[in-house]
This record gives C-alpha cells, sequence and structure tokens, in this order.
C-alpha cells in the first residue's frame, strides 16, 4: 500500500506517470523509425496531380469517407469483389488517409478504370438513375461549381512541406498542369510525365469550364490504378 | 497502512482512510474475476510467442507460427483456386461457343456469370441487363456491336472506346458544329430519322442527306451496321432518349458512350462467364 506517498506527492506522482508513459511510448513508436519492412517500397505510386489533389480536397469536404472506405483488405471476400487488397504504399502520400471504417457505400480504393466518367457523372448528379436502391445523396450541385485552383502551387508545396515529394517544376507548373488535365489541351504530355497515369480530358460533359464535379471524377479514376498488379510482388517480410 | 480495522457489519477489511468520519470497505475482487484476469495474462503471454508481437531495436518478433495475414490471405486464395481448377481447367483454350455448348460447364458459368455481372456491369447496364438512359439494355436484341458471344465477349474483354489498343470505337460527327451541314439540314435528318419509327415526316431531301452523311453507319434503311458500330434507328430503341429532340441532340452534339476493358480486370475463364450470361439475358444471338 505505498501508493500512499504518490497519492500524497503530486509532483512524485506526475514524474512516475512521465516514466511510465514513456516506456510505452519508447517500446512501441522508436523501433518504427529502424524497422524497414513496415514501409514496403512499391513502385508506381506518386503524389497527386493538382486536379486530382482537389478532387481529394472535394471528396474530403463532403466526407464520402463516411460512408465509403477505402482499404480493401487482405479477405478473400474483399478481394474478389474490389481487386487486390490495399498496401499501405498506395496512401502514403495521403494527408489524411482516407481508409475509413464504415462501408455503406461500396469500398472506393480500386474504382479507377471500373466506371466510365458519364457513368460518375449519371451516378453524382442522381445515384438512383443508374443504382435504383443506393442511399447516397445526390451530388448535383458540383456541376454548377466551378473550380479555380489558383493556388494549386500553394497547395503542393504545403504538401512538400508534409514529406510529399513534389519539385519545383511541379509546383511552378501547377495552374498549367490543372487546367491541361481538366480539358486535354495545352501540353498534356508534360502532365502525364509529371504524373504518370492521370486521366486527362473533359470528366462531367462539359468542355467549357472545369467544375468541381470534373476535379471529383479525375481523383476517382484514378484511385487504385497507379500500382501494376501484373508485376507487384511483395517483398521482405510481407511476402511470407 | 495505519488504521485498517475490521468492519463489523461486512466482516471485511477497510481501506484505513477516515474523512470526516467516514471509512471505506476494501472488499476484495471476486475470485472468479481475478482467476479470468490472470488466465488472460498467461494467454496473452502464449500470444506473444506464436504471433508478431513485440518489436525489437531494428525488426520484430515474429511468432513461432511465422505468420501473416498477406500469407493467410494468398493461402486462402490457392485454396479457392485449386477448387475451382475442377472447372477453370475445362475452360482453358476452349472457345466461348463450345463452353455455351457443354451443359455442365453453361452452368457454371451461368452462376459465376450472374455474380461477377452484379459486381462489375451492373452500376451502368441495370440488374439483369435493364439498362438506364445513355447505358445500353442488355436484354434485348438490339445490339450496336453485335449480339453473338464472340461479340460480346470481345466488346467485354476490350471495352468501348476504352483506351484499350484492342477498343471497340465508333466516332459520330460533328455534323453541325463543324459546318458539314447546316441546322435546317440536321432537322431535316432527324425527321427522316424519325421516320422509320412511323413519328416523322420523311421528306426527300432528308432521305438524301441521311443516305450522303448518316448511311455509311447506320444504313440506308437505319438498321445500323454492327461492324462499324453504327446503332440500329429503326427499332425505337434509343439509347440516348427517343423523340426528334433526342436525336436532334444528338446530330447537334453526339454522345459517344465509353466502357471499360475488363482485361485485366477479370480473368478470361471470369470474361467468357460473364459473356455467356449476358448472352441469356434475352438478346443472345
Amino acid at each position: 500500500m505505498k501508493h500512499e506517498i504518490f497519492e500524497k506527492n503530486t509532483i512524485l506522482l506526475a514524474i512516475a506517470i512521465l516514466i511510465t508513459v514513456a516506456i510505452g511510448g519508447l517500446v512501441q513508436i522508436v523501433p518504427l523509425y529502424f524497422i524497414d519492412s513496415t514501409i514496403e517500397k512499391v513502385d508506381g505510386v506518386r503524389p497527386y496531380s493538382p486536379l486530382e489533389l482537389a478532387g481529394r480536397n472535394i471528396y474530403v469536404r463532403e466526407g464520402c469517407y463516411l460512408c465509403h472506405s477505402q482499404q480493401i483488405r487482405p479477405f478473400r471476400d474483399e478481394v474478389e469483389r474490389y481487386g487486390h487488397y490495399s498496401l499501405a504504399a498506395e496512401s502514403m502520400y495521403d494527408h489524411p488517409f482516407q481508409w475509413g471504417s464504415k462501408r455503406t457505400g461500396p469500398d472506393l480504393a480500386r474504382v479507377g478504370g471500373k466506371y466510365s466518367n458519364a457513368w460518375h457523372v449519371a451516378h453524382l448528379i442522381r445515384p438512383q438513375d443508374v443504382v435504383p436502391e443506393s442511399v447516397m445523396p445526390m451530388y448535383g450541385f458540383l456541376a454548377n461549381k466551378e473550380l479555380t485552383f489558383n493556388d494549386a502551387g500553394a497547395h503542393l508545396a504545403t504538401l512538400r512541406a508534409a514529406g510529399d515529394p513534389y519539385t519545383d517544376e511541379q509546383i511552378a507548373a501547377a495552374a498549367a498542369d490543372f487546367s491541361a488535365q481538366a480539358s486535354g489541351e495545352g501540353d498534356v504530355d508534360a502532365v502525364l510525365a509529371r504524373y504518370p497515369k492521370a486521366v486527362v480530358g473533359d470528366f462531367d460533359g462539359d468542355p467549357s469550364k472545369i467544375t468541381e464535379l470534373d476535379a471529383l471524377i479525375s481523383y476517382l479514376q484514378m484511385l487504385g490504378t497507379l500500382v501494376d498488379f501484373t508485376t507487384f510482388k511483395p517483398e521482405g517480410e510481407m511476402a511470407r | 497502512m495505519a488504521n485498517v480495522e475490521k468492519d463489523p457489519v461486512s466482516g471485511t477489511q477497510t481501506t484505513g482512510h477516515e474523512w470526516d468520519g467516514i471509512k471505506e470497505l476494501d472488499t476484495p475482487l471476486p475470485k472468479w474475476w481475478l482467476m479470468t484476469f490472470y488466465v488472460c495474462i498467461i494467454w496473452s503471454i502464449g500470444y506473444w510467442v506464436v504471433y508478431p508481437s513485440w518489436p525489437t531495436l531494428n525488426d520484430y518478433a515474429k511468432g513461432v507460427f511465422e505468420t501473416t495475414n498477406r500469407l493467410e490471405h494468398a493461402k486462402e486464395m490457392e485454396a479457392v483456386k485449386q477448387s475451382r481448377m475442377v472447372w477453370t481447367t475445362k475452360f482453358e483454350g476452349k472457345e466461348i461457343s463450345d463452353v455455351a455448348a457443354d451443359s455442365e460447364l453453361l452452368n457454371y458459368a451461368m452462376a459465376g456469370g450472374r455474380v461477377i455481372f452484379a459486381d462489375n456491369c451492373q452500376p451502368c447496364h441495370g440488374a439483369s441487363g435493364s439498362g438506364a438512359k445513355n447505358f445500353p439494355v442488355l436484354a434485348d436484341d438490339d445490339w450496336i456491336w453485335g449480339g453473338t458471344l464472340d461479340a460480346i465477349q470481345q466488346t467485354i474483354l476490350y471495352g468501348i472506346r476504352s483506351g484499350h489498343d484492342e477498343e471497340r470505337v465508333s466516332d459520330m460527327p460533328a455534323y453541325v458544329t463543324d459546318e458539314t451541314i447546316t441546322p435546317e439540314e440536321a432537322d431535316k435528318i432527324a425527321d427522316y430519322v424519325m421516320s422509320f419509327t412511323g413519328q416523322g415526316t420523311a421528306t426527300e431531301e432528308g432521305e438524301t442527306l441521311f443516305a450522303d452523311y448518316c448511311a455509311m453507319c447506320h444504313a440506308e434503311d437505319g438498321s445500323g451496321l454492327k461492324d462499324m458500330g453504327g446503332p440500329r434507328l429503326n427499332d425505337g430503341i434509343w439509347l440516348y432518349g427517343g423523340g426528334k429532340e433526342a436525336v436532334l441532340s444528338q446530330i447537334n452534339k453526339p454522345k459517344h458512350g465509353v466502357m471499360p476493358a475488363w482485361v485485366g480486370r477479370l480473368s478470361e475463364t471470369e470474361i467468357k462467364q460473364v459473356a455467356i450470361y449476358v448472352h441469356s439475358l434475352g438478346g443472345g444471338q
């Protein structure tokens, strides 16, 4: 019954708490900086293009993660429905990640390329038009919200501060890449060189302006498409 | 501790604390609870031993089971693959028509095809291929690219305007925008197209214009040319909406549907299964 010593001496109590928490922290956190195999290196994953990033911001803003997860777990039923299980590297440039914890709607980790742009437009405007049993709300207003991403470069620079490897060139060309990817006009080759596998073109069926719908669909259409799973092999400890 | 005493009423000891004359009983935890607690601790030690657990300086304890989620998953998928081999090996190297002719394989293809369709095709083409505006019905016999088993398989494999090298692609020109024809002429063509189904008044001028500009893909009588991907116009089935206005809109500002290529996403056997299922929905030729 020695705890009377701590109960009657708050300074001592604080020091003891600090020591206890520090031990827990050291054991849990410090090894993560030294264990190589927790970070699997995967070819193909790249930071988001400015248009995809704008779309991702809309995805976060609208709270899509509340109903849609972006994490396929290594279970048969999930892999057979959604595709290869998600890799940690695939969300390494997500700030914050969109793994989600609830699936009112399906997982979206590999929705990229699964449906046409026109389907996404119809579905976002009124989901029940194409999926009658859907309980998803309508997002048609996105088609009317013109998107100017003038501070695209600043967004990229901020993400670079958070650790994303954007180059000076990518930051300088951010605004141009943004409109080139959304219209298919301008220096598209440069966009694809900077952001391989980016989907280019008018997404929402209205080439006259860039809308939030364009950006969101550009993001959805690249989800889970960056890693080539015909050549991917789990490495090191992950392969066991 | 000072002042610990036996409480005369309950018979248990007090904690020895006293505040304003109030003393606190120090009732011990129930034995069953304590035992469960200790058993859990012992169990957890076993867990550390067999599963990945403690981090070490630059590695971690891998556990004597040497297992990971991925490994278990790989084993499970391998087992599934083996159990399906009974069927999938029979699909390999077989033409889709031979598969459909074999009643046993047909059964297997239909059961699997239905599930594959629901997971992958239903969002656009609707339950049982009922379609939606802008997305073709698969349960009727109006086929843009052909309704034979081979044609359906081809479409599923490589898609339509999918960007795949083998994609099916047709391109309806924007005749009005590029000033090949005038808006008035477009209107006459629309009237002529409507006359195929007895809804518009066919003019001679409309007929000539249709023959000049549309017939190479849609055929002179509007029955369509599947090799060109030119949709049939004389059966009253409309992808982008019926009525003269919708037809005129398609002439003025043509829409081009896109279907993804499924090769790579689905296996060849799965594509055969789903093609046979689609063929069975009502319109297979």
